[in-house]
C-alpha cells in the first residue's frame, strides 16, 4: 500500500483524498454491520419459533409473537435473576461510591503523614488480577460464613471498584478550587459540612465517570458468582444466563429471547447515554 | 501497631497527636479513609498476598496440610500429566495474544484511524462498535455458540446458501478450528475497546502537527507512520498491555464456548480454564487441589506482572511527551 498510495496522492490530490475516504468508509460500514448483525439476528431470533430460526435465520420476524418471551416469564426464575442482578450491583455501587470518595477526599484535600502511601496502597489493587486469588477469597467467605451469600460478591466487587473510584476521584478533587472551602471554614463550617455541603456537589462528574467504569464490569461479571453462589435463587443474571441455557437447549427461539433479555437493559442504557459510557470505560485508559 | 520500647511509641505519640489536635482533622480524616482502606486490605491484598503462601503446602480438599515448599510448582512444571497439560495451556494463551493484537488491536487502529476522519455517520460507527463491548462476556460467548452449531447454526446455514457447503464445518467441534473460533467472538466482543483509546489518542493530536506534516508531504502512508503512530504511543502502551493481562486471564469466554476441559482434546485449553480446573475440581478431572491450584496461580501472576512491567517500560521509553 505504502509506495502505490503516496504516488497516487502526489499525483491528484484531491481525487485521492475522495478515494481515501471512500476506503475508509467501506471499511467503516462492513464493520457496522458486522458488530451489528449478531445483535439484530439475536433479537429478530427472540421472535420467531425454533422451526422459523433454522428456516430462515436472516428474515424479518412478527414482533408479536412473544411466546419465547411469555415462555421466560412463567417457567424460568429469570425475573429472579434479573432483580438479583440489580440488588448486587446496586449495593455495591453505593458502596463504590460512598467510601471511593471518602477515601479520595481525605488524600486529595488533606495532607496528613502516609497520604502518598494510601493512594499508593490503592493504586496497587489497580492492576491486580483478582480472579487469582479466588482461592483465599473462597476461604476467607467461608470464614466470614457468606459463601452462598450476596454479600460476598457485594464485598468483592466493592474492593475490585474501589481502586479506580480512588485513582479518578483523587485527580478530579485535587483540581477542586480552595477558595470556597477557605471561605466556608473561615465562617466556622465544619470539615464535615464543607465536605457534604461545599466539594461533594462538585464532584458529580467524576462520580458519574468513576460510576459507568465499575457498573458494567460488575452488571456483567460471571466469575465470581461462579465460585461464590450455588443457590439457584441467589443466582445474579450471566450466572442464572447459564442455567437456563442449560435447560432450554433445543428450544432455539427461548434461547434467542433469553440472551436478548439479558443484553436488553445494558443495550437501552448504553444507546441512551452513549458518551457517557465510552468515556466512563476507556477512563483507565485514557488519560 | 508501632513495635518498641513504651518510650519511643510515646514519643511518637506526643509528636503526631499535637498535630492532630491542631488542625482537628486527625479523627475525621481517620474516618474517611480507615473503612475504605479496610476493603481493600481484607478482599484485595490479604487475598492475594495469601495465594502466594497457600502454593507451599500441601492441601486435603479446604483442610490446610504440611508445608512442602517447592513441591507444587515442581509438580504442575515437571511432573506429567500436569507438566504438558500447563504446556498446553500456555501455548494456547501465546497463541491468543498474538492472535488478539492483530485482531483486536491492530484491527482496533484501523477503525480509529477511519473514525478519526469524522466521515459522514462517524458519530453512528462509533457507538456502533462500541456496543458489543458492554455486553456480558456471558452472552456473547452463547451467541457464538449458537451461531457456530454445526447444523443449524447460522454461519454454516450461510455457507450452504451461498453455495460454499463444504466450508460449513463443526467449527467448535474440531481441533483445528475451535481456538480460532473463540478468537473471533472475542476479537468482535472487544474491538471496540482499543478502537476509542486509540481515537482519543488521535484526537489529541494537535492540528498545527497535522498541517505542518501535510506541507512536507502527501504521503498517508508516511502520516501514519511518521506522526501518528508515534504520537498515539501512549496509547498503545496501555491497550497492550491491557490485551495482555486480559488474554492470560482469560476465562469466561472459553468456558461457555469450550467448556472447562477446553474441548476438543485440549485444543482451547487456557491458563484461566486450567487454574480453574485444578483449584475446584471438574466432573472429569475429579477433585479440587488447592496446592497445584495456588501455585499455577502464582506462576500466572508472576508471569504477567514480570511481562507486563517490560511491555510498559519498553512502551514507555517510545512514547513522545508532546
Amino acid at each position: 500500500m505504502s509506495a502505490g498510495a503516496s504516488t497516487y496522492g502526489d499525483r491528484r490530490g484531491i481525487l485521492g483524498a475522495l478515494g481515501r475516504d471512500g476506503l475508509l468508509q467501506v471499511i467503516l460500514v462492513a464493520n457496522t454491520v458486522i458488530m451489528l448483525a449478531p445483535i439484530v439476528i439475536m433479537v429478530f431470533s427472540a421472535f420467531k419459533t425454533t422451526p422459523q430460526i433454522f428456516q430462515s435465520p436472516f428474515g424479518i420476524p412478527d414482533f408479536t409473537q412473544v411466546a419465547n418471551f411469555a415462555k421466560i416469564w412463567s417457567e424460568t426464575n429469570f425475573l429472579r435473576y434479573l432483580l438479583n442482578s440489580f440488588f448486587v450491583t446496586g449495593t455495591s455501587m453505593v458502596l463504590i461510591l460512598t467510601l471511593g470518595t471518602m477515601a479520595a477526599y481525605a488524600i486529595g484535600r488533606y495532607q496528613f503523614t502516609g497520604a502518598s502511601f494510601i493512594l499508593m496502597f490503592f493504586l496497587a489493587g489497580l492492576t491486580l488480577p483478582l480472579k487469582l486469588a479466588i482461592i483465599p477469597l473462597f476461604m476467607l467467605m467461608r470464614d466470614l460464613s457468606i459463601l452462598n451469600n450476596q454479600l460476598s460478591l457485594i464485598f468483592v466487587y466493592t474492593a475490585m471498584g474501589l481502586p479506580t473510584t480512588v485513582f479518578i476521584m483523587t485527580g478530579f478533587i485535587r483540581t477542586l478550587p480552595s477558595e470556597l472551602e477557605d471561605a466556608a471554614r473561615m465562617d466556622g463550617a465544619s470539615e464535615a459540612r464543607i465536605m457534604w455541603s461545599i466539594m461533594l456537589p462538585l464532584v458529580r462528574p467524576a462520580m458519574v465517570i468513576a460510576g459507568i467504569q465499575n457498573v458494567v464490569p460488575i452488571w456483567n461479571d460471571f466469575f465470581f458468582p461462579l465460585v461464590f453462589i450455588q443457590n439457584d435463587s441467589l443466582k445474579t443474571l450471566p450466572q442464572g444466563l447459564t442455567t437456563f441455557m442449560g435447560e432450554y437447549t433445543t428450544d432455539w427461539g427461548v434461547l434467542f429471547a433469553g440472551l436478548t433479555l439479558s443484553a436488553a437493559p445494558i443495550i437501552v442504557i448504553y444507546i441512551l447515554l452513549s458518551k457517557q459510557f465510552i468515556a466512563g470505560m476507556t477512563s483507565g485508559a485514557v488519560k | 501497631m508501632r513495635e518498641g520500647p513504651p518510650s519511643s511509641s510515646a514519643r511518637a505519640k506526643r509528636i503526631f497527636m499535637p498535630q492532630l489536635r491542631m488542625t482537628g482533622r486527625g479523627l475525621w480524616i481517620t474516618v474517611l479513609i480507615v473503612p475504605p482502606l479496610a476493603f481493600v486490605a481484607l478482599f484485595i491484598v490479604y487475598p492475594i498476598i495469601s495465594a502466594f503462601a497457600y502454593a507451599f503446602f500441601d492441601w486435603q480438599g479446604l483442610r490446610r496440610g504440611a508445608f512442602v515448599g517447592l513441591e507444587n510448582f515442581h509438580t504442575v512444571l515437571f511432573v506429567e500429566p500436569y507438566r504438558s497439560w500447563t504446556l498446553n495451556a500456555f501455548k494456547n494463551n501465546v497463541l491468543v495474544f498474538f492472535a488478539l493484537m492483530v485482531l483486536q488491536n491492530g484491527l482496533g487502529f484501523v477503525l480509529a484511524y477511519a473514525l478519526w476522519r469524522e466521515l459522514p455517520g462517524a458519530r453512528f460507527h462509533r457507538i456502533a462498535v462500541f456496543l458489543p463491548v458492554v455486553l456480558s462476556t456471558i452472552i456473547v460467548a452463547y451467541l457464538f455458540k449458537l451461531f457456530l452449531h454445526p447444523l443449524f447454526g447460522v454461519v454454516n446455514i450461510s455457507l450452504r446458501g451461498l453455495g460454499l457447503g463444504e466450508l460449513a464445518q463443526p467449527w467448535l467441534g474440531q481441533s483445528n478450528t475451535a481456538l480460532w473460533s473463540l478468537i473471533v467472538a472475542q476479537a468482535w466482543h472487544m474491538v471496540g475497546f482499543p478502537t476509542l483509546v486509540f481515537l482519543a489518542g488521535m484526537q489529541r493530536i494537535p492540528s498545527e502537527m497535522l498541517d505542518a506534516v501535510r506541507m512536507e508531504t502527501q504521503s498517508e502512508w508516511v502520516k501514519i507512520t511518521k506522526i501518528v503512530w508515534p504520537l498515539v504511543a501512549p496509547s498503545a502502551t496501555i491497550v497492550f498491555t491491557l490485551l495482555f493481562v486480559g488474554a492470560f486471564n482469560w476465562f469466561e469466554l472459553p468456558y461457555i464456548m469450550a467448556g472447562l476441559d477446553g474441548s476438543p482434546f485440549g485444543s482451547t485449553d487456557v491458563l484461566g480454564l486450567y487454574f480453574y480446573r485444578t483449584a475446584f475440581g471438574n466432573v472429569s478431572a475429579g477433585q479440587q487441589n488447592f496446592g497445584l491450584g495456588s501455585a499455577l496461580a502464582v506462576l500466572i501472576f508472576i508471569f504477567i506482572a514480570l511481562v507486563a512491567t517490560v511491555i510498559t517500560v519498553r512502551l514507555r521509553a517510545r512514547e513522545i511527551q508532546l
